[in-house]
């Protein structure tokens, strides 16, 4: 028997304007004994999965099976870890770990023997009385890590517990995280960690599965059969790495039923992040590797693939076994000088967003060559969700701002063409 | 930790100040309730009492308990109330503008229904005239603490829910260590301001007029009603000496050293530069008394609580329920208030027909001079705040000085100063109808004040240093950085004032000073005289005009303001 299964999970949240699948059809199963990584950039759902799991949130379509039987209400084998810690700020570390147990209804004494040992466990010794804000990032995380582990969960819940640490904290927290782990000085029978960092994920995880985005289904799973600790510099290591890149970035090295994603869609990506790498990967001879890249610039997957995408979008490069290589336009737009790219930006744009084109159209044939913003938002939203729309025209607008293309007045909420730009009162 | 043996000796020694503090509020406490009972025993009603100074402390406790009465009434309201509108998604979309009607209905509005409610459960004695004032005073205090909380519940990050939920703790629980304490700030802000609103119609609540009779009872708003009545200037200053003195030490006791502790409660995860430290709060932290109850009396109550309800809720957790009888509650539920809504609706509307067309003239009249007082005395108010505030926001050693001074006189309530005022006012030309500009303006412009302070305060230094240096003009200061900086606080400050000038026109258009009627035209005064001649038609009827005049200039003017603020300003 498995400890935890999900069967056909799907998963939707209504806004004001309507209904959007945030999860499609998952299914997967934890073992006891392993750590499970979910990886995928954000939007992928990544995070309701755990919410999904530990029964905070109710699937629309699906069931969750903890030991056999169905979850209804709050997963009472579970705990978790937040991003943000979710530390109560007005409770001290002891009172925040015991907290933990409160739920449990045990006596006062037994609650804070429980809770100093968790507490000494964690390595915050010391720190019993402190409250949250005294202590930095790393310990509060600590704190996170004791007020989970108390409870002595079955399976443990990690939602990108170290994303909001910097480099060395982080890396610390990891080991001592596996050091409980192999150690078995924690009872917890399995770990569910939730990253986009693929590093993270390799280092840690035992099985990774990776997800896509809008709405969020798993593609693919990666077995990690490396011993710990792990070596991080080593050629499988690095091997497993890159092919992940390679699979996140959607170009596949073999043939993988991979869903396209939505093709309207552009990354919110402003044009001088696209310029600093198409610029950066020229001073490289015009091809890098990925995840080197991302390391180099210390950037995780989140924040360099929709760079990377949006120069394929343009394109200014494109994507080959997870190196990032610079097409001929990509070159000259590396090579020229401040005006030339901007007339080259606009071509490139021109020719291979549409949307844009079709604004020009509009702006054009308007005598006063001027149009309200809603109009485009109603044309978008017929293609996608609201906040979609909104967001996608946001990015239309400071391309072609950048381009030179049309303008957008602020204050009056309307898009326009410059040459005839009346002047304001 | 070796625990110090038990002696008289080290348990005097032991004993702080906050000790001695909290034992002289305690006898004091036991002497005035002991005092009301023998004064309950007495029913016969006079509209006099004995104003002699001596009596002064007791009536200022009479006061201070029935300000009390009615803030553990407005709390529990709140609670309830508040955990409604946030957790029924359905109730929600009634009572929260229900609320913003409910909160721009003036004080005396409520007498009549309140007081006709309490005389039929208590005939014919003293205890429901109490009950009355108590409850009063109450509808003067509960709807802005109702809005903060009802705020803080819906603004809980989302994080810490998950983690209470996850840790599995149940209502009661997630009360105390989740909602009470994300609120605990923004309630107590609002206690406070309920309590000083409480003061300024202290004199209304505790003597009114109703249907030509007149009730009284002993206290420090009665004393000054009295004196300003029979136009008793020795007396008027005596009660005021009374009323600042003790607004002193309620501050002092009790709203500093709450609002010192209360930090403790910000959801902020980096520690502030600098925190308002209280020495009184020292004092009661070293207490004996307090230590004892937390240790020994609280911290095993809640322990029984908590498993209390853990076993209540765990006999629930089988949810025998199903959603088709959540499903007819709820609609049990709504039926039955949007039947009192309606039967509400009905009631006034009978009492309109009764009105006629002659008082509706009358009303529309009151209602524009009445509007243009009160936009007078907003406006008046921002013309000195404006400067003095940004001057005081701007200039720390400033501010370090002047704000608890400032603190202090704008807690003076307005309506005690009233009668002073009026008798150096009242001969010059435009008598009360100017008067009662300057009445209102005493009574709101402290939340003008304020608000600008603060916004002042939180322009940023560097771009105050940038201004220097780019040698701005005094005029382009104020428009490219001044007034956007302090716009968003100068909107709120500008709705609480204009709400609290419309309020306070019920006490500062119709006055009674010596011996005499003073009146001008104006709504306030039509609602008073209403209230005292016991007219209800043109009771409700100013009532539901002064309402919606305030919800209709809410919604029209300030929440586009609001809106242009939050967009442009932030």
């Amino acid at each position: 028997m498995k400890l935890l299964r999900l069967e056909n999970i799907t998963v939707s949240f209504t806004f004001p304007e309507g209904e959007v699948d945030v999860l499609d059809n998952v299914n997967f199963y934890l073992d006891e004994g392993e750590i499970l990584a979910l990886l995928g950039p954000s939007g992928s759902g990544k995070s309701t999965i755990l919410r999904v799991i530990a029964g905070l949130i109710r699937p629309k379509i699906g069931k969750v099976i903890y030991k056999g039987q169905e979850l209804k209400g709050i997963n009472p084998g579970v705990s978790m870890v937040f991003q943000n810690f979710a530390l109560f700020p007005w409770l001290t570390v002891l009172e925040n770990v015991e907290l933990g147990l409160k739920g449990m209804g045990l006596p006062p004494q037994v609650r804070k023997e429980k809770a100093l040992k968790a507490i000494d466990l964690i390595g915050l010794d010391g720190f019993e009385n402190a409250y949250p804000k005294e202590l930095s990032g790393g310990m509060k995380q600590r704190v996170g890590f004791a007020r989970a582990l108390v409870m002595e969960p079955d399976i443990l819940l990690l939602d990108e517990p170290f994303s909001a640490l910097d480099v060395l904290t982080a890396e610390n927290l990891r080991n001592d995280l596996i050091e409980l782990w192999i150690e078995d000085k924690i009872p917890t029978k399995a770990i569910i960690l939730v990253t986009h960092s693929i590093e993270e994920a390799i280092y840690l995880a035992d099985r990774v599965l990776l997800l896509s985005k809008d709405p969020g289904r798993i593609i693919r799973e990666i077995k990690v059969e490396l011993p710990h600790w792990r070596d991080k510099k080593s050629k499988e290591f690095l091997e497993l790495v890159d092919q992940t890149y390679g699979l996140l970035t959607g170009k596949p090295l073999e043939k993988i039923p991979f869903r396209e994603r939505k093709p309207s869609l552009l990354p919110k990506v402003s044009v001088g992040s696209i310029t600093g790498l198409i610029e950066l990967v020229h001073d490289l001879n015009g091809t890098a590797d990925l995840y080197k890249l991302g390391e180099d610039l210390l950037m995780d997957v989140e924040d360099l693939l929709p760079i990377v995408e949006a120069s394929e979008i343009l394109g200014l490069a494109e994507v080959q076994k997870g190196d990032f290589l610079l097409t001929e336009a990509g070159k000259k737009f590396a090579e020229a000088d401040v005006l030339e790219r901007k007339e080259l930006f606009k071509e490139l744009a021109l020719e291979k967003v549409l949307p844009l084109k079709q604004i020009l159209r509009v702006l054009q044939s308007k005598s006063n060559h001027k149009v309200p913003r809603t109009f485009f938002l109603d044309l978008l939203r017929k293609r996608m969700s609201p906040q979609d729309a909104e967001q996608q025209l946001d990015i239309l607008i400071d391309w072609a701002r950048y381009a030179e293309i049309f303008e957008y007045d602020d204050d009056r909420d309307e898009l326009f063409l410059p040459e005839v730009a009346v002047p304001k009162d | 930790m070796a625990r110090i043996a038990w002696s008289p000796l080290t348990f005097y020694r032991k004993f702080s100040l906050g000790d001695a503090i909290l034992l002289i509020i305690l006898i004091a406490f036991i002497y005035a309730i002991s005092s009301l009972n023998f004064y309950y025993t007495r029913p016969e009603q006079t509209l006099s009492f004995d104003l002699s100074p001596s009596k002064l402390p007791l009536y200022s406790l009479f006061s201070l308990l029935r300000m009390f009465f009615a803030y553990c009434l407005s709390f529990l309201f709140t609670i309830v109330y508040g955990y409604t509108a946030a957790y029924n998604k359905r109730l929600e979309k009634i009572l929260v503008p229900l609320l913003d009607i409910l909160q721009s209905i003036p004080v005396l509005s409520f007498l009549p229904p309140v007081f006709m409610g309490v005389l039929s459960l208590f005939p014919n004695s003293r205890i429901g005239l109490e009950i009355t004032s108590i409850i009063l005073i109450f509808t003067g205090q509960a709807w802005n603490m109702v809005f903060s909380f009802y705020h803080s519940l819906i603004s809980i990050p989302r994080e810490l829910r998950e983690a209470a939920d996850i840790t599995g703790l149940n209502k009661w629980q997630r009360f105390w260590h989740l909602e009470l304490p994300f609120s605990a700030i923004g309630l107590l802000w609002n206690s406070m301001m309920s309590v000083a609103g409480g003061w300024f119609f202290l004199m209304a609540c505790e003597m009114f007029t109703l249907m030509n009779q007149n009730f009284l009872l002993p206290g420090l708003g009665s004393y000054l009603s009295l004196a300003s009545l029979r136009g008793d200037v020795a007396h008027i200053l005596w009660g005021l000496g009374a009323l600042i003195t003790l607004i002193v030490l309620l501050d002092q006791l009790v709203w500093r050293p709450l609002s010192s502790w209360v930090q403790k409660f910000k959801v902020e995860f980096t520690e502030a530069e600098e925190t308002s430290e209280s020495t009184v709060l020292l004092w009661y932290r070293r207490s004996r008394i307090l230590s004892f109850l937390g240790g020994r009396v609280l911290g095993p109550l809640s322990e029984k609580l908590d498993s209390y309800f853990r076993a209540r809720e765990k006999k629930k957790v089988p949810e025998t329920r199903s959603p088709f009888w959540v499903k007819l509650r709820n609609a049990i539920f709504l039926t039955l208030l949007i039947f009192l809504l309606f039967y509400g609706f009905w009631g006034l509307f009978s009492l309109f027909l009764k009105l006629p067309l002659s008082s509706w003239g009358r009303i529309f009249l009151s209602a524009l001079a009445t509007l243009a007082r009160v936009a007078s005395a907003v406006l008046i108010g921002l013309l000195w705040t404006l400067p003095v505030g940004v001057k005081i926001g701007t200039t720390p050693r400033l501010a370090r000085i002047l704000q608890p001074i400032v603190q202090i006189v704008a807690s003076v309530p307005a309506t005690a100063l009233f009668p002073v005022v009026l008798l150096l006012l009242i001969n010059l030309a435009g008598g009360l109808n100017l008067a009662s500009i300057l009445l209102m303006l005493l009574g709101t412009q402290w939340y003008l004040l304020f608000n600008i302070i603060a916004g002042a305060t939180s322009i940023p230094k560097d771009l105050l240093e940038a201004a220097s240096i780019l040698r701005l003009k005094k005029w382009d200061l104020w428009r490219n950085l001044i007034f956007p900086g302090i716009f968003p606080y100068l909107v709120t400050g500008g709705i609480t004032a204009m709400g609290g000038a419309f309020n306070a026109s019920i006490v500062s258009e119709y006055i009674v000073y010596g011996g005499k009627v003073i009146k001008t035209v104006g709504l306030g005064a039509l609602i008073t005289e209403a209230t005292s001649s016991g007219n209800n038609a043109l009771l409700a009827a100013a009532t539901v005009t002064m309402a919606l005049m305030v919800v209709l200039i809410n919604r029209i003017f300030w929440k586009r303001l609001f809106k242009l603020s939050e967009e442009r300003y932030t």
